[in-house]
């Protein structure tokens, strides 16, 4: 009962807060919404028993994605009057994309392959309370190549961004980092031994 | 009713976590300055109450009082919520942390996961504070702060890996279980390089000096906080301060074997001190690492950015990422008495 309260109060915030997303007039505002959004389907998971997944949702998309996010878009100045132009034209378009992903999402749950009455109460049993070993010993036995073949993808598209957008121009100074760390006192400063002298400002 | 009863009982166990809790970020700004001045052959605070005990009293009622100036052009809204993105993160990860043997408010099983997404929830209030000020410093402090907060994320993360993988478990109770015996039996020994490099990142993450950049005095005022005043002041102070208790519990907790007393296990030593409760060593551990914050402020001058941000990406994360393979073959050859 109290957890049939708590799915739609966090499921109408996450709604709203995805609506808020694309309504919102200034940028930031759009990039905490999404922060929200995510927040409350962490949630959402966790509710369903899912901690691993609702707390690396957290770690991974809060803590760091959005972060980025939010970083670049505080830093530019975003005209939202241009962005919102062709709203009319692209909606046919994201009518579309929207109508092929719910019969996406229909034929899959409609298809009694997935039994959804029993899903959670399958996960709590097969793990008894504890899905971070059960998922830990599942994506290092039977996922393993899958799971190494995924890093590799990911290191390869962090290498390649690097090496698209880093351009190293001319006429910058560069500070090494070695010879700072190398310098000794004697290379820097040179202690005079000198006999007092007689002020001449009179 | 009886659901009530347990919501009653938890919202009892999260004051009496709390309340001590702001108690002792209110003495921890007293025990700074105290030891600063010691440290600078001053005297400190010594005016209010007996050797200036009651000052911290004195700091908040005054703090209280004042005006919370909203700037020109700011974000109203999220001027006034950036001071509350800051401290919920701060004050939320203390629910799994064990005070003592069963002492936990939640002891789940993915706690250390629970940690680690909390406090990366804390830069939130910081990028925010920063833009909606409308304030050149604030955003300049902010951005500083969060490019810092979340390179040194990576190295602390990683050095808890470690952690985690010679506790065998995520569980914060489970971790310290595993480091039972005397002090030569906790994390700290087998796991030195990654204890280093999880005190620094810890220094660097609650943005302390020496890397305070982001609030550099001398040259954007106090960064983030800078238009902030009065209450909303007070409470990005309150955030700092319960970040910093933060981090040096869970460094307690990781590496200096929680509720542990040193002598467990020795004879003679161990039995004399067996009547001490696991509170109070653990609040002695807690203290050691407070006081080592306070240290560093007083001793060492400020990083400069680059510094940091080599330090962060190209000295602690290799370090920890080396140290994780040799933790794996400790683990693999049951090296010594911790596996």
């Amino acid at each position: 009962m109290i957890e049939k309260v708590i799915f739609y109060v966090f499921a109408a915030i996450l709604l709203g807060a995805a609506i808020l997303v694309i309504t919102a007039r200034n940028p930031v505002h759009s990039a905490l919404s999404l922060v929200l959004v995510f927040f409350t389907s962490a949630a959402l998971w966790l509710l369903a028993e899912a901690e691993f997944l609702g707390i690396a949702l957290v770690l991974v998309y809060v803590g760091a994605v959005m972060v980025l996010f939010l970083f670049v878009v505080m830093m530019l100045d975003i005209n939202t009057a241009v962005l919102r132009e062709g709203f009319a034209r692209y909606l046919p378009l994201g009518a579309l994309v929207g109508v092929v992903m719910v019969l996406q999402m229909l034929l899959v749950l409609g298809s009694g392959e997935v039994d959804l009455a029993g899903l959670g109460s399958e996960a709590a049993a097969g793990t008894t309370g504890n899905n971070v070993r059960l998922i830990g010993s599942v994506l290092y036995t039977v996922y393993v190549y899958p799971f190494e073949l995924a890093a590799m993808v990911l290191l390869l598209a962090i290498i390649a961004a690097i090496m698209l957008t880093h351009r190293r121009r001319g006429g910058t100074k560069h500070q090494n980092i070695n010879s700072q760390v190398r310098t000794r006192k004697e290379d820097r400063l040179r202690m005079v031994n000198m006999p007092s002298e007689r002020r001449n400002d009179s | 009713m009886n659901a009530l009863i347990e919501l009653t009982w938890i919202v009892t166990k999260i004051v009496a976590l709390v309340i001590p809790l702001f108690i002792a970020v209110a003495y921890m700004t007293y025990a700074e300055r105290k030891v600063i001045s010691a440290m600078q052959m001053r005297r400190g605070p010594n005016r209010v109450g007996w050797h200036g005990l009651l000052q911290p009293i004195a700091d908040a009622l005054k703090l209280l009082m004042k005006e919370v100036i909203l700037p020109q052009n700011a974000n109203r809204f999220l001027f006034v919520l950036a001071p509350m993105l800051s401290i919920m993160p701060a004050l939320a990860a203390w629910a799994v942390l064990p005070l003592s043997d069963g002492l936990v408010i939640a002891d789940i099983n993915a706690g250390l996961l629970y940690v680690l997404a909390m406090t990366s929830m804390g830069v939130y209030g910081i990028i925010l504070a920063g833009w909606a000020s409308n304030s050149k410093y604030a955003l300049l402090g902010a951005l500083r702060a969060g490019a810092q907060v979340v390179s040194y994320e990576i190295a602390m993360g990683f050095a808890l890996v470690g952690v985690l993988m010679a506790a065998g478990s995520l569980n914060m109770g489970e971790i310290v279980r595993a480091q039972e015996g005397p002090i030569w039996n906790w994390f700290w020994l087998p796991l030195l390089p990654l204890f280093v490099v999880y005190w620094i990142s810890g220094v660097a993450e609650t943005n302390r000096l020496p890397f305070d950049v982001a609030e550099g005095e001398s040259e954007i005022v106090a960064g983030f906080h800078v238009e902030y005043s009065g209450m909303a002041f007070a409470i990005f102070f309150l955030a700092e301060y319960a970040n910093m208790i933060l981090i040096s519990g869970l460094a307690a907790i990781m590496f200096l074997g929680g509720w542990y007393s040193p002598f467990t296990g020795i004879p003679l030593l161990g039995p004399l001190f067996a009547w001490v409760p696991g509170i109070v060593w653990f609040s002695i551990k807690v203290a050691f690492f407070l006081f080592l914050y306070i240290w560093f402020r007083g001793t060492f001058p400020r990083y400069r950015y680059d510094q940091i941000m080599r330090l962060g990406w190209k000295v602690l994360i290799p370090v920890t990422v080396v140290w994780l393979f040799v933790v794996a073959l400790m683990i693999l050859t049951g090296f010594g008495p911790w596996f």
